[in-house]
């Protein structure tokens, strides 16, 4: 076991938003594509809504919006010193 | 708590793709949170590095468990839309108020949990009773949520119960013992989307088969036994006369909202430590305000349904129907095809492992820090702590799953036993709070204000429910608000004897509180330059705090 004090390795942890931008877009994906095949009886099971093509529409745009957020903006831009001081 | 649901959810292979998808995630973010766990504080508190984003709707989260989203639909069905109260009066104002004032005592002392506050500002026997009565709360409460998470897997797959506490406890130990509090956390921030995901398309198919809003209203007060009552969240609430089923406002005002309200989001330290791991003051202080907007609108998802379901679903809440709690599994079943049904039993299933893994990531915590170390095995390398926090995390979840299959055999025993665990933050909170805002507040008076006020609160709740067998002094109608008014007794003694203890002993040098009392800087305060800094507008703690206040206000009044 080493005496030395051991360092932090939280710089390590990966970028949340890439991992949500990932799973939403993939059900986003599945959803859409089973609201497009719905039957009827399906359709009618929920009062007459497509809720899974809507439902998909809804997690595709987030996972987009996640995604986009974390490449307009990746994490190593956040550490970096005061962006505006003009406020 | 949910038994007998009327048939079990009709999944398919592409319901189980989805919750499969789910679970391999959270097994990837367990191994790939385990690159940044080097030190225990890494494994305990992230590191502190977590942005005020994902701490924020973590500390939501980890409040959005198994009760809360079956238990607000079940109180919704039951009280219509008074259950408001545990989210508006009950929630937002005492999360501002952690944000704007009490945050700075919590990270700038830079304690790594609220036992640990206590020694500071108190002493060792405070620090003892406290670290080792939430120790023993978090992990039989984790072990009550795996119960009910495996009664509800139970009813809604089909799985035999044994099975479904097994898998559930295997999940939440694999990503907890690999990834520490941030395994944890970003679990509850991917859970807290995917559970929105499953109860938006549920309120809008619900309201739409209702006709609408105004469908709702129609038919509730037309239809069901709870009338137009349902949609008053006010009405009724006179002292001596009320029929509100929350009891009367002081109960509500007082008991709810001060005392349990500021109870439990200012000083459980499963909330607390969410804020803890955030990567500066600024976003600590943050956490709980950008966790409050979610808050606000929740409600909508719980209440809805609630009431929905009190509508379409015959006989709920009755003899021989099903139980209240089973408002939302019963409306998943009748309208949601598969698909979002997947994404909705996903959601539910998270949220449930969520409010588990949330205990047991605060158990091994304070367990490691406030009583291996400084009480067992004192001066070790860090490496050691970090070891001990992973055994022990496997020890909690061991003794969480027999908890659970104790539950199963004495179910009516570990209602009682959680319903006392939700008074012990009123004492708590007592001693807590007159400890930042007197500064001649003593240690003892710590210790004693704790001891006798959880006392008082396990006595009040054994005597208003009438478990001694004792004549009740008052009766009072509604269950809330027995608990309304049993907290405000423990709060009240907790007080006294604080005041009492503390003019017959010495305080503490003023010196030796510097930092952690109301009005004594820290010269050395780490964060001191930190607190001017504000980069943007919209980061602002107090622009955020009274924002959510003033959103709380104008809907309390739009829906008097």
């Amino acid at each position: 076991m080493s005496e030395t004090e051991e360092k932090s390795a939280s710089r390590n942890l990966f970028d949340l938003r890439w991992l949500i931008a990932g799973l939403f877009l993939l059900y986003g994906v599945v959803l859409i594509l089973l609201g497009i095949f719905d039957s009827d009886a399906e359709i009618q099971k929920a009062d007459g809504i497509r809720i899974n093509l809507w439902t998909g529409i809804g997690m595709f745009v987030l996972g987009a919006l996640f995604g986009l957020w974390s490449w307009l903006r990746p994490l190593r831009a956040d550490a970096a010193p005061p962006l505006d001081t003009d406020a | 708590m949910t038994t007998d649901l009327a048939a079990t959810l009709d999944v398919n292979a592409i319901d189980y793709t989805i919750l499969g998808i789910y679970f391999a995630i959270v097994i990837a973010i367990g191994l790939l949170a385990r690159r940044a766990v080097a030190t225990s504080e890494d494994f305990f508190l992230s590191g502190r590095a977590l942005p005020a984003w994902v701490t924020g709707l973590a500390f939501v989260a980890a409040n959005l468990g198994a009760l809360e989203i079956l238990g607000m639909a079940a109180n919704g069905a039951e009280y219509g839309i008074a259950t408001v109260h545990f989210y508006w009066i009950g929630a937002v104002p005492a999360m501002v108020f952690l944000g704007l004032v009490l945050m700075p005592f919590y990270y700038s002392t830079r304690v790594h949990s609220v036992p640990e506050y206590l020694r500071r500002r108190f002493n060792a026997p405070t620090h003892a009773f406290n670290a080792l009565s939430f120790a023993v709360a978090s992990v039989l409460t984790a072990g009550v949520n795996l119960y009910a998470l495996g009664l509800i897997i139970q009813s809604l797959l089909g799985w035999p119960l044994w099975l479904a506490i097994f898998v559930s406890a295997g999940f939440v130990l694999i990503y907890i013992t690999l990834g520490g509090l941030s395994g944890a956390i970003y679990t509850e921030v991917l859970q807290f989307f995917v559970i929105l995901a499953g109860l938006i398309p549920l309120v809008i198919v619900g309201l739409s088969a209702v006709g609408g809003w105004d469908g709702l209203k129609d038919k509730v007060t037309e239809n069901t036994d709870l009338g137009a009552s349902a949609f008053s969240q006010w009405g009724g609430t006179g002292v001596g006369d009320a029929t509100n089923p929350l009891g009367d406002w002081i109960g509500i005002v007082f008991g709810l909202g001060f005392v349990l309200s500021f109870g439990y989001w200012t000083t459980n330290f499963a909330e607390v430590q969410r804020a803890l791991s955030a990567k500066d003051l600024s976003a600590a202080q943050r956490t709980p305000l950008i966790g409050a907007f979610p808050k606000i609108f929740i409600p909508a998802l719980t209440i809805i349904p609630g009431l929905v379901a009190l509508v379409l679903i015959p006989q709920l809440g009755k003899e021989g129907g099903p139980t209240y709690n089973d408002a939302i599994p019963e409306l998943m079943a009748k309208f949601l095809p598969n698909g979002v049904l997947g994404i909705a039993l996903t959601g539910l299933l998270a949220a449930f492992m969520a409010g588990m893994a949330a205990n047991v990531s605060s158990f091994n915590t304070v367990f490691t820090y406030d009583l291996w170390r400084p009480y067992v095995v004192k001066n070790r390398p860090d490496r050691y702590y970090l070891q001990v926090g992973r055994i022990i995390t496997v020890i909690g979840i061991v003794i969480g799953i027999g908890t659970a299959f104790i539950a199963a055999g004495y179910e009516n025993i570990m209602n009682y036993v959680q319903a006392l665990f939700s008074f012990f933050n009123a004492p708590l909170f007592a001693t807590f709070i007159v400890g930042v805002f007197w500064k001649r507040m003593t240690a003892w008076a710590g210790f004693w204000g704790l001891v006798s006020g959880t006392a008082a609160a396990i006595l009040a709740y054994l005597s208003l429910n009438d478990k001694l067998g004792i004549p009740e002094i008052v009766f009072i109608e509604s269950t809330q608000s027995r608990n309304f008014w049993g907290a405000i007794a423990a709060f009240v003694v907790d007080v006294v004897v604080t005041v009492i203890v503390t003019l017959l002993t010495k305080p503490k040098p003023i010196d030796e509180v510097k930092g952690l009392v109301w009005g004594v800087p820290d010269p050395d305060n780490p964060d001191a330059a930190d607190a001017q800094n504000v980069r943007r507008w919209w980061e602002s703690p107090k622009v955020l705090g009274f924002t959510a206040l003033g959103i709380t206000v104008v809907l309390s009044i739009v829906f008097l």
